[in-house]
């Protein structure tokens, strides 16, 4: 399903926030790109910049930050500089691309019935009338593993639960056949049981429309078993990025081997678990060298004098770090 | 039920028989007497030894975190009986309830919430020493603060600082050092570490093991999930829509699970291995808990049960030893019928 036609290209990504604290640091030079029908997983930690990546993809950087450099294409056209690219983004955005957030309690509108919000796209961005608007929507809630979808589109967010509300916004994303569909933490407020159907959805639906997934989160269980590229974030920047076959077996940065060391495994027994010591970075710092080396066991001089850049180490593999395994 | 598993010179710490809490809805009609009850816990029966860990492990509204605040005589018990260090504590008012609760802390889930912005580190670790009467004021309480924040591996100059300077997996250690303060032979940990990043959660769960190892605290710790408690309990109890479904020790909960909805928690928590995760073979539940409110009969899981028999779905299931030590709550399942 896999082409290798890329759709989204972010090239050098930088968002700051402009805090009465100081700058925040959020996103820090950020690129990566995902072909069309693939899933991209984005595992990090909280803090690392993952979420606002996402944000920024979707022009939804809320003040006070700001995509202060970089450029982010959607098919050759800037999301985010030119005179164009604010109509593009317009357009785009929950048609080609569409999103998932992580909190189904509050990314649906209490006021509004579910079949309305479910519509809402369809009348905007496919033109269609509000009475074919509601009969797709009925098809979608089905598609989506709603049971009964007809009396479901009466109804309002709160006689639903987490599960329910998170198909419905699955559905509703799905709505105009995007391209690409973000999801962001979309199963961390859930169940660990219901988390496990939400997932089966979406690779289900991945497989059967053939739609990108950017999937972001902090668990790499989640992504192992879902993604086929895995990036991971690090005080606002990928430090690695490789297939998920390979960066499972064989992490190259010293940062993927301690988040994969300190992940607990139901399939392992170990008295003690392993962590990663000291505590996230605070984004207000920019430091002269690798923002992991504090943490590093292997930190060198040239760790915490130069910063090391994300560079190509074997086949479709980048790694960050100046003492790679 | 025998207490077959744990050696006979450890009798247990914390005793819960047939413990039930209820908590009353408000009536729908405006002129309708009628009260519904939330049965957010039924009749469950477990132990704690001295120096044991018992993960208690459900999804939300499983009754977990009810549980341990009935232990703790935080909410009120609807009906059985729950005993600590051999005295029945049920009834126990007043005086007698505040010199029990020396012995028995909480330390909480979410780190941001649970400690006062305004209180430094001293006067937050400070505060139960005082209350209780150990010392008279915050600079007496000093050095004991000092020592409880060096064990839980906070730096030195921590005491006049306040909880916005610390990371969440210091918070947390800030957190435990506050119920370590009175020297208490049992802790309710209600999942500290699921609000921690993956990194530090080894940490907190490493010190809690390292002061059990220490001090010889008993612990009921609650978790959402299987991944965490296997490397902490001794013993697991798994609850399903307030009914204790299975309780046994931890190898037999993970090696051989009885019930079925133990076998489907476990299939759910994912591996962190593309090999492994998608060549598992899982199981993966259909539709959600019931409604808690005047559930109704038979075994609360028969509705997402994959082996749901005609049975399940009048009487309940009670939960019987199915192996030594090893008990669960199914009709369908007993322990070599796997």
């Amino acid at each position: 399903m896999i082409s290798h036609e890329t759709i989204l290209d972010v090239r050098n990504l930088t968002v700051d926030f402009f805090t009465r604290r100081g700058t925040v640091h959020a996103v820090r030079d950020v690129s990566f790109s995902v072909r069309k029908g693939e899933t991209l997983g984005i595992v990090g930690e909280s803090g690392s910049g993952k979420s606002v990546t996402a944000q920024a993809i979707l022009g939804l950087t809320e003040l006070p930050g700001r995509v202060t450099g970089g450029d982010i294409l959607w098919k050759g056209s800037s999301l985010i500089a030119g005179r164009e690219a604010a109509e593009t983004i317009e357009r785009v955005r929950g048609k080609e691309i569409a999103m998932v957030f992580q909190d189904p309690m509050t990314s649906l509108n209490p006021v509004y019935t579910v079949g309305m919000q479910v519509s809402e796209v369809l009348v905007r961005h496919m033109s269609m009338s509000k009475k074919a608007a509601r009969s797709r929507a009925v098809e979608l809630l089905d598609m989506v593993g709603i049971s009964n979808p007809a009396k479901r589109l009466d109804q309002y967010p709160f006689e639903l639960s987490g599960g329910m509300r998170q198909r419905v916004l699955i559905a509703a994303a799905l709505a105009c056949e995007p391209e690409l569909l973000i999801a962001d933490e979309p199963t961390t407020a859930l169940d660990v049981t219901i988390q496990a159907q939400i997932l089966d959805l979406i690779a289900e639906l991945q497989q059967r429309l053939g739609v990108a997934v950017v999937l972001i989160t902090h668990d790499l269980g989640v992504v192992a078993g879902v993604c086929d590229r895995v990036a991971v974030m690090y005080g606002g920047k990928i430090v690695e990025e490789a297939d998920a076959s390979e960066i499972y077996p064989l992490p190259f940065h010293p940062y993927t081997e301690g988040l994969l060391r300190s992940t607990p495994r139901l399939d392992v027994v170990s008295e003690r678990l392993e962590s990663i010591a000291g505590s996230p970075p605070d984004l207000r710092e920019v430091l002269a060298g690798c923002s992991y080396s504090p943490r590093c066991a292997a930190v060198t001089e040239m760790c915490r004098s130069a910063v090391p850049v994300l560079d190509q180490r074997g086949e479709g593999r980048r790694v960050a770090c100046w003492n790679p395994r | 039920m025998s207490l077959a598993g744990i050696p006979a010179e450890v009798a247990p710490l914390v005793d819960v028989r047939n413990l039930s809490v209820r908590f009353p809805v408000a009536s729908t009609g405006l002129f309708s007497r009628a009260r519904s009850y939330v049965h957010a816990v039924e009749d469950v029966s477990f132990s704690i030894g001295r120096g044991e860990t018992l993960g208690l492990v459900g999804e939300s509204g499983s009754g977990k975190s009810t549980t341990g605040r009935a232990i703790l005589r935080s909410t009120p018990i609807a009906s059985g009986r729950v005993s600590f260090d051999g005295n029945d504590i049920t009834d126990v008012t007043g005086a007698a309830l505040r010199a029990l609760r020396r012995n028995m802390q909480l330390v909480f889930q979410d780190p941001y919430a649970s400690l006062n912005p305004r209180m430094n580190v001293l006067e937050i670790v400070s505060e139960p020493l005082i209350v209780h009467g150990i010392a008279s004021s915050v600079d007496e309480a000093s050095p004991i603060v000092a020592d409880l924040l060096s064990r839980c591996g906070l730096p030195s100059d921590a005491l006049t600082r306040y909880p916005h300077a610390f990371s969440g997996g210091q918070r947390q250690r800030i957190g435990i050092a506050r119920a370590l303060a009175l020297q208490p032979k049992f802790i309710v940990a209600d999942e500290p570490v699921s609000a921690l990043d993956v990194s530090v959660r080894a940490q907190v769960v490493n010190l809690l093991q390292d002061l059990q190892r220490d001090m010889g605290i008993s612990y009921l710790f609650i978790a959402h999930d299987l991944s965490v408690v296997r490397h902490i309990s001794h013993r697991i109890g798994i609850l399903y829509s307030g009914h204790l479904v299975e309780y046994a020790p931890t190898n037999n909960v993970y090696e051989s699970p009885i019930h079925p909805y133990t076998e489907a928690l476990l299939s759910s928590v994912p591996i962190p291995d593309p090999a492994v995760q998608r060549k598992r073979g899982r199981i993966v539940l259909q539709g959600e808990i019931p409604n808690p409110i005047d559930p109704p009969a038979g075994c609360r899981f028969a509705s997402r049960c994959p082996l749901v028999e005609d049975r399940c779905r009048v009487e309940t299931p009670r939960l019987e030893e199915k192996a030594p030590g090893h008990f669960a709550a199914c009709f369908v399942r007993s322990a070599n019928t796997q």
